[in-house]
């Protein structure tokens, strides 16, 4: 039964005199999942960030997810050309980009039905679907629209056919460039948000061009309110708090470019790659008003090179990357461990191997950071699992880089690149820059690499300190640099650098356990998933059930305490999105089972039976799939003797 | 930094001697033209003045890059091809330093050609000696890229199979070309007179240095060693001058301009005689640490109001 196909048949336009909506009524909801699609250039991300950013004025917790084509101009129309945003608000903080959609908006019928076959919308939910193309004077066009449009309807869809270009005819002359802030409009109606707010987030974007742009889009932004109130008889209010403190909403990438500039760090060595360049994009437009300088390298080889020879005058570099550039990028990471040389290395995960899924978030690169490069080349490795956290952990990565001359990995990934979240704007700390380069004598007899024997730690002399002279080198080499051909040398300078990593990890605190310190099952994840995670065991704890997550940020060193934690439970999985073998397989046992990256890790350090369960779908683990996963863990576990 | 401030700088630097510059003891094989290479950079440090705190000498992988090691100045001992973005790096965070790269002919022109090409198109001021043998040697004995057509090899033992690439040619078509001379190891004076021009230019100063592999390829530039008539000398006012003593041993002489790249872009095709000189200098070319204001002054201040003003941007006020 579809009441809106009931209250206007399909093609007949809505006009001012349409169905009255005076018997709207306004639900009260903890949250919503809300979806905008439209073809590449139609704007749909432009109105969904403006819906986050206003909801976040209004103090509603937010998380917004872009939604990407893979090419730039994908074919208008196109089911893989979808490109919009997925925002979910909330009363409280968002952690994550949540389940099924509850309402979503499509520009055309196409760019949604990759949604729907996606099993991105719940059932029943609402559809707010552009009508023109019912009109379309291209037969083939007005039959997929039908065609589509009946398919949504069987399948118990909600769909509201909505004139959308129509309504803004009236007001622009190109209203493919308008509707986008029509359905904000329609949208601020339906969710209940503040108009002001609104009109100052078009003041906002539209800021750097002229007054009457933004007075056109406002005009859009009334229209599609005023149509919502007339035609939609339904409404909703996700109920707020205002926040007290000033928040910062920005994408996980802006954050890194953020962390990155406040860092005191100077030079960033970069070549484009997919999801990473963005931070880029955004560290070259301010870098450089703070002394900075972004270095387009002719490869991502010499990216990294260039971000070592820089480190290695003084001030710690950063390269960014993500999957294919990492790779590259393996054997400079080598020189810098060898060097001790400090280096912070960004990688923005996507989907592999090899090209892979460049756009979409996947957690496949941990082994090959911790062990990439070939022999024994420790290095800290790091995960962030917030937007915040994208911020802060570039400023201690460079911290540790420069105390340990270390290299230290920086793991974000594509689905922490683009996703939206408030967070607390942070107060700038002298402590967060980089100390002056030293360019003070070195003592006489003093050596480079002078090994501390507990702790491998050795100071670094840099060009310009007299009396520090010395060749560094790739080559094994001994406390003065000298090449070693030595076999004790050798053996010496290995256990210096690994020692460093046992030094880190006797300044880490241990970590914190999300829920009750025992129970019958631990979730552990790491990286973006932590909302996730957190979010399904609040669900399955208020259904009674004893369980417990843990999520790390630090991979290389781990955390002291942590076999303790994982002993004080029945059962531990983790949750990753990489490949894991399905112990379901027929070939598959316990002989041969590939388990997913962190998985093997805890096994192997703590000699813990770690089971996991992990997605490889290119999109967001959902907090309710791993509730059904953890459900069913739970119920195997009870089983058990 | 005002002249009087130089001067009293001058005044207070002591006078270095040769051995002021000379790390460990080379471990070159016997005869190998490295070695005279190595000598002409140490009597430059010292001729220039330069102050072995403040220098730099970057190196990739191969005899060449060994280098670093018989200097007593910092020293950068990379990996096999990316001397060049490792020197570029350092440069760019620290316009101070005085930077030099030695690289072999399998360093540069073939593992880490792109990174050639894109160096001479950033045009940093780097002194840059390619040590062309036309073989690798440290790996023993495999074709490179300039080795002749017809060099035998441990990868070619019937001979290799194609003509070799010319480093000056491919120099002078990049984009930014600033500096581009060929030296030989058997003439050490001309050799010094050449890098020393090199140092002198500001911008990517790049020398191709013949340079003999006594072990692996002896005969490689017999003919050139023993008939002077074979060699070319390029002198001019504004490139190098060849001494009256060397000028009655190399009599083949020509003026060229550096200035003309035309004219440097023929000389650099000749393959025998073997030009040797300065083929092209334009000191007009920008360096990209100038273009991209390397070296400026960064403070908590700067960094501070920047962020803050960002923030400003991203934040939602309660």
């Amino acid at each position: 039964m579809n009441a809106a196909a009931e209250l206007r048949p399909r093609g007949v336009p809505a006009g001012p005199s349409g169905s009255p909506a005076a018997t709207k009524q306004v639900v009260t909801l903890d949250e919503a999942v809300i979806e905008i699609m439209s073809d590449s250039g139609e704007g749909a991300q432009k109105c969904g960030q403006s819906f986050g950013s206003i909801a976040a004025r209004m103090g509603n917790g937010v998380w917004t997810v872009e939604i990407i084509p893979a090419e730039i101009q994908p074919p208008a129309r196109s089911v893989a050309g979808a490109s919009g945003n997925r925002i979910r608000i909330g009363s409280r903080a968002i952690s994550n980009g949540g389940d099924e959609a509850d309402l979503a908006v499509a520009f055309n019928e196409q760019v949604l039905l990759g949604r729907v076959n996606a099993g991105e919308l719940r059932p029943g939910c609402i559809i707010l679907l552009e009508s023109i193309w019912a009109e379309s004077p291209d037969p083939k066009i007005a039959a997929q629209y039908a065609e589509t449009l009946a398919r949504l309807v069987a399948e118990g869809y909600r769909v509201y056919e909505v004139p959308m270009e129509h309504e803004c005819r009236a007001l622009v002359s190109d209203p493919r460039k308008g509707k986008n802030m029509f359905v904000l409009g329609m949208l601020c109606n339906l969710y209940s948000l503040d108009m002001d707010l609104a009109r100052e987030q078009i003041a906002f974007i539209f800021g750097k061009k002229s007054a009457k742009m933004i007075q056109s889009n406002v005009a859009l932004l009334e229209a599609g309110h005023a149509w919502a109130e007339q035609h939609l008889d339904f409404g909703f209010r996700v109920p707020a708090e205002r926040a007290t403190e000033p928040q910062l909403v920005i994408n996980g990438n802006t954050a890194i470019g953020l962390g990155v500039l406040a860092s005191g760090m100077d030079i960033c060595a970069m070549y484009p790659i997919t999801p990473a360049t963005s931070a880029s994009h955004y560290l070259s437009d301010v870098f450089e008003r703070a002394g900075g300088i972004v270095h387009q390298a002719e490869d991502e080889i010499a990216a990294c090179a260039f971000a070592i020879g820089a480190s290695y005058t003084g001030k710690v570099a950063v390269t960014i990357t993500s999957g294919p550039g990492y790779s590259l990028k393996q054997e400079g990471i080598g020189l810098a461990v060898m060097a001790e040389i400090p280096l912070v290395v960004v990688n923005v995960q996507r989907g592999g191997p090899s090209t892979g899924q460049p756009t979409k978030v996947e957690q496949g690169d941990l082994l090959t950071v911790m062990f990439g490069s070939h022999g024994d080349a420790p290095k800290v490795v790091m995960a962030v699992s917030t937007i915040e956290d994208c911020f802060y952990s570039i400023i201690t990565a460079r911290r540790i880089a420069e105390t340990f001359n270390m290299v230290v990995v920086v793991l974000s990934d594509a689905s922490l690149a683009t996703a939206q979240q408030p967070f607390r704007r942070p107060e700038f700390s002298e402590d967060w820059l980089a100390p002056p380069i030293d360019q003070s004598p070195i003592p006489e007899g003093a050596k480079p690499y002078d090994w501390d024997p507990v702790t491998g730690l050795s100071r670094r002399f840099v060009p310009g300190q007299p009396n520090g002279m010395h060749t560094l080198t790739g080559l094994a080499h001994d406390r003065s640099s000298r090449v070693a051909y030595d076999p004790e040398i050798n053996e010496q300078g290995m256990h210096a650098r690994s020692l460093k990593l046992a030094a880190l990890q006797r300044m880490l605190t241990p970590p914190t356990v999300f829920g009750d310190p025992e129970g019958d099952l631990l979730v552990v994840g790491w990286g973006s998933t932590k909302g996730a995670i957190e979010e399904s065991v609040e669900r399955l704890r208020r259904e009674g059930h004893k369980v417990s997550s843990l999520h790390l940020s630090f991979m290389q060193p781990m955390q002291p305490g942590i076999k303790e934690i994982l002993q004080r439970f029945r059962q531990v999985i983790t949750i990753e999105a990489n490949w894991s073998d399905d112990p379901r397989d027929e070939l598959i046992d316990e002989t041969n089972r590939r388990y997913s990256a962190l998985a093997m890790l805890l096994r192997a350090r703590y000699l813990v039976d770690v089971d996991c369960w992990s997605e490889v779908r290119g999109r967001p683990i959902k907090p309710g799939t791993i509730c059904e996963v953890l459900r069913r863990r739970l119920a195997q576990g009870a089983s058990r003797p | 930094m005002s002249t009087a401030t130089n001067c009293l700088h001058h005044l207070f630097e002591e006078r270095r001697q040769l051995e002021d510059y000379q790390g460990g003891m080379p471990r070159w094989c016997k005869g190998c033209g490295d070695n005279a290479i190595l000598a002409a950079v140490q009597r430059l440090c010292r001729d220039e003045g330069l102050r072995p705190e403040k220098t730099v000498f970057v190196s990739g992988i191969g005899c060449s890059s060994r280098l670093p090691h018989y200097m007593r100045t910092y020293g950068f001992h990379g990996i096999h091809g990316r001397a060049l973005p490792i020197a570029e790096g350092i440069k760019l965070a620290r316009p101070d330093l005085h930077v030099f790269v030695n690289t072999g002919d399998g360093d540069c022109c073939s593992i880490g050609a792109a990174h050639w090409i894109h160096a001479i198109r950033y045009n940093m001021n780097l002194t840059v000696l390619l040590h062309d043998n036309h073989i690798y040697g440290l790996t023993k004995k495999q074709a490179s890229p300039t080795s002749p057509i017809g060099t035998k090899s441990n990868t070619t033992p019937r001979g290799s199979y194609l003509d070799a690439m010319s480093p000056l040619t491919v120099t002078l078509g990049i984009q930014n070309a600033s500096f581009v001379a060929q030296a030989v190891d058997w003439i050490p004076e001309v050799l010094f007179q050449i890098i020393t021009a090199a140092f002198r230019h500001r911008g990517l100063s790049f020398v191709r240095i013949l340079q003999r592999c006594p072990e692996f390829v002896g005969n490689m530039f017999e003919p050139w060693v023993h008939d002077p008539q074979r060699m070319l000398m390029l002198s001019h006012e504004d490139g190098i001058k060849v001494s009256p003593a060397l000028q009655k041993i190399y009599r083949n002489q020509i003026e060229h301009d550096p200035s003309n790249i035309d004219r440097a872009r023929e000389i650099a095709s000749s393959e025998d005689p073997i030009p040797v000189g300065i083929l092209y200098r334009n000191p007009e070319v920008p360096c990209y640490e100038d273009l991209r204001r390397a070296g400026m002054l960064r403070t908590t201040g700067s960094i501070r109001s920047t962020l803050e003003s960002e923030f400003d941007k991203f934040t939602v006020w309660p």
